[in-house]
């Protein structure tokens, strides 16, 4: 083989190399999703169980853990967010329902998003929600105040050593819904 | 150009014109002058950088700049000196002394070549003119955590196209170097009988297009994060700001051994030269490299202990990083074998190689303590961590190069440096850079953190100390190039050996090496090559 081919060889076989790398970044961001859950058992998104599948879990009356809410707000929305009570106890197994409350200070409607969080993070798998307005964005109109509720159920194969959780919401401007609807309010607005 | 193909078989024949001469070239030496002094220019503008920090830090309190500023300083010092200063010196020494090491005419792709060096004036110029854009320079760190990274101005965008085009002319310059040790070697010259400054670039290559890419992705996920409304990072869409610590870590680890493996190399030629021993454990030092190679891609989650990992991750990186010390270990053990009993010198060269043996460890340690997970959390983002990565790059990395550049400077110019001035600059050098950073190890125990424009007046007397080594050492580097201009000028003639101990091809060649050096493979005598004989 001549040393231009050699040399061409060795290109190309480089570059498949750097083409894989450059893949690797973005496959890293569904096995980094992987590696929580199924390695790590850290659940990444709020999603919920159904109500049938909560109902099937046996309660356990013999423990209790209590569970504490947590409301944050990013500083690029002017809502006010606080969970109704600060804590429950509740039994692993148990359906139960918790309000939280969020006022929208601005005076034109804003759609945000909640971010769920579990902690401590290696009890998130047994934390299920079948209900939450987290699941969906929430509209509030301009000054509008709202209780939104959340019902949850624990597994009753949580950990014993777990007696104590906190689920924490981070609400955040939905700025592509909020231009969204201002947008459709427009519309909608009969001309004169 | 007609003529000037024509003529090219005149050996010592330079194109004349400079735009020729630089501009078009495609000659290795031209290229790895041009990295050299590129590599030069931008220590110092990264240095003048590290001064306007030291200056503000001189005191508590705001005096000189801007909070801001001050963060673009910290940020901007970074990348230039990473981008800028390390990784262009390190392959300035690659493309000067691989084809002289292994008896090659040429780079394998020298018209690569030379795009790789100059897509790097625009990429700074992209970096660097952000400084002067409404809302600045990037303020976040080099690093580039998000949110934060994404809560400045458009410049961010400037910073992610100019890390793309350094990562398209490192990862071209890696290629080249590739195929320039594998395709190009003379007929004898088989891999186990590379010098190791060869051997650890050839594996630093492999780092390099292995992890420059996933930068690459990390970056242009931000960019959609911000300018295309994707979520990757942003928690507001479903998006993990971890995970980006994750990517960036998974490039950063293999990037901190991109800084240090070519030193290992430049390291391991000069010992032996000056103790007039072969090197101990050739092939040890070669495994040892490969090995830490391979670690370095499996530990990178040390780098962010404290953002809430499980308990069994947190062990896993812990011991994992730990694992590094060990083929670590083995390198600084062969390099002090490798004097014993030798028959030792201290010219300037050797005294960087050994200040870097002393001084690199230093930081080797501090990291170790950086690895154990519980004393982490108390030195997570203090200044402690700044010590440390700054023993490890400034008297590790940069000292390498000054011993490499010290070395093989009577090759390239012909002359002589003034051994006097180069012994002034490394005694000047080695004590002012710890007075620069061996107090910030004190303060990062104390719980200084880092990245900050003013701290709490208990700190004050480490920091006067720490600003004083910081001018000094500056002050060092502006002599450096002093000294470096001189023996570009003038001086004693270097012989082809240059020096007493030295052996390998690179000093078979005439001083100043010629333009066109092994225009016809030359003969391998084993008895001539540092490595040659692999069985000691």
């Amino acid at each position: 083989m001549s040393r231009e081919a050699a040399n061409l060889l060795v290109v190309r076989r480089l570059l498949v190399v750097v083409a894989a790398a450059f893949f690797l970044g973005f496959a890293l961001v569904p096995l980094y999703e992987i590696a929580c859950e199924k390695v790590f058992g850290i659940k990444l998104d709020g999603a919920g169980v159904t109500a049938s599948e909560a109902r099937a879990m046996t309660v356990d009356p013999s423990r209790t853990i209590r569970v504490r809410f947590d409301a944050t707000v990013n500083s690029a929305l002017d809502w006010e967010f606080a969970p109704k009570h600060r804590v429950v106890e509740v039994h692993p197994g148990q359906l139960t329902q918790a309000w939280f409350t969020a006022t929208n200070r601005a005076s034109h409607p804003v759609v945000g998003n909640a971010v769920p969080s579990v902690a401590p993070n290696t009890a998130s798998i047994y934390f299920n929600k079948t209900e939450c307005f987290c699941f969906t964005e929430q509209l509030l109109a301009g000054g509008e105040t709202r209780d939104m509720p959340v019902v949850f159920v624990i597994d009753p194969a949580i950990p014993r050593e777990v007696r104590e959780l906190t689920l924490g919401y981070a609400f955040f401007l939905n700025d592509t819904a909020t231009r969204r609807v201002v947008a459709a309010d427009v519309a909608a607005t009969p001309r004169s | 150009m007609a003529t000037h193909s024509a003529t090219h078989d005149d050996h010592d024949h330079k194109p004349q014109g400079f735009l020729d001469r630089w501009l078009f070239t495609t000659n290795h030496k031209d290229i790895g002058t041009l990295y050299l002094v590129w590599s030069l220019i931008m220590f110092l503008v990264g240095g003048a950088m590290a001064m306007v920090i030291r200056a503000e830090l001189f005191q508590p309190g705001l005096q000189l700049v801007h909070p801001e500023f001050f963060n673009q300083m910290t940020t901007m010092h970074a990348l230039v000196m990473i981008f800028g200063a390390v990784m262009p010196a390190f392959v300035g020494l690659a493309n000067w002394m691989i084809p002289l090491q292994i008896g090659a005419p040429d780079m394998a792709l020298p018209r690569m070549n030379n795009w790789s060096f100059w897509l790097l004036p625009f990429a700074f110029f992209l970096l660097l003119v952000t400084l002067v854009l409404p809302g600045g320079a990037p303020q976040a760190g080099w690093t580039l955590y998000p949110p934060l990274s994404l809560q400045g101005g458009y410049s961010i965008a400037f910073t992610i196209f100019a890390i793309h085009l350094m990562g398209i002319s490192s990862i071209m310059g890696a290629i080249n170097i590739i195929a320039t040790i594998l395709n190009m070697r003379a007929p004898g010259m088989d891999l186990l009988k590379m010098p190791l400054f060869t051997w650890t670039w050839l594996i630093t290559a492999f780092l390099l297009i292995a992890v420059m890419p996933v930068l690459a992705g990390a970056v242009t996920m931000l960019l959609t994060d911000k300018f295309f409304g994707t979520s990757f990072f942003n928690a507001a869409g479903g998006g993990d700001p971890v995970l980006f610590q994750h990517v960036f870590w998974f490039f950063g680890h293999p990037e901190v051994y991109i800084m240090i493996l070519p030193a290992f190399g430049i390291i391991s030629e000069i010992i032996p030269t000056f103790s007039r021993k072969p090197l101990f454990g050739y092939q040890a030092m070669v495994y040892a490299t490969a090995s830490i190679a391979f670690l370095s891609f499996i530990v990178w989650a040390h780098h962010m202990f404290t953002v809430g990992m499980p308990v069994g991750a947190q062990l896993y990186f812990m011991y994992a990083t730990m694992l590094i010390a060990v083929p670590t270990g083995v390198k600084v053990f062969n390099w002090v074998a490798t004097m014993w009993r030798g028959s030792l010198t201290f010219e300037t060269p050797m005294l960087f190689a050994l200040g870097f043996v002393i001084m690199f460890t230093i930081g080797g340690f501090s990291g170790l303590m950086l690895a154990i997970v519980p004393a982490d959390y108390q030195y997570h983002d203090t200044y402690f961590v700044v010590a440390h990565f700054h023993y490890v790059l400034v008297t590790g990395a940069i000292f390498g190069i000054m011993a490499g550049v010290y070395y093989w400077l009577p090759k390239w110019t012909g002359f002589m440096y003034d051994e006097k001035l180069g012994k002034i600059h490394f005694w000047w050098s080695t004590i002012s850079v710890n007075v620069l950073f061996f107090p910030q190890h004190f303060l990062g125990l104390a719980g200084m953190p880092r990245r900050i424009p003013d701290y709490n007046v208990a700190f004050a007397e480490f920091n006067m100390i720490s600003s004083i080594g910081g001018f000094a050492f500056g002050l060092a580097q502006v002599f450096f190039v002093y000294v470096l201009w001189k023996a570009s000028r003038a001086g004693v003639k270097a012989t082809d050996q240059v020096w007493e101990g030295a052996k390998g091809l690179e000093w078979t060649v005439p001083s100043p090496a010629p333009h066109h050096t092994f225009q016809r493979p030359p003969v391998i005598d084993d008895s001539k090559l540092a490595h040659g004989d692999v069985t000691h």
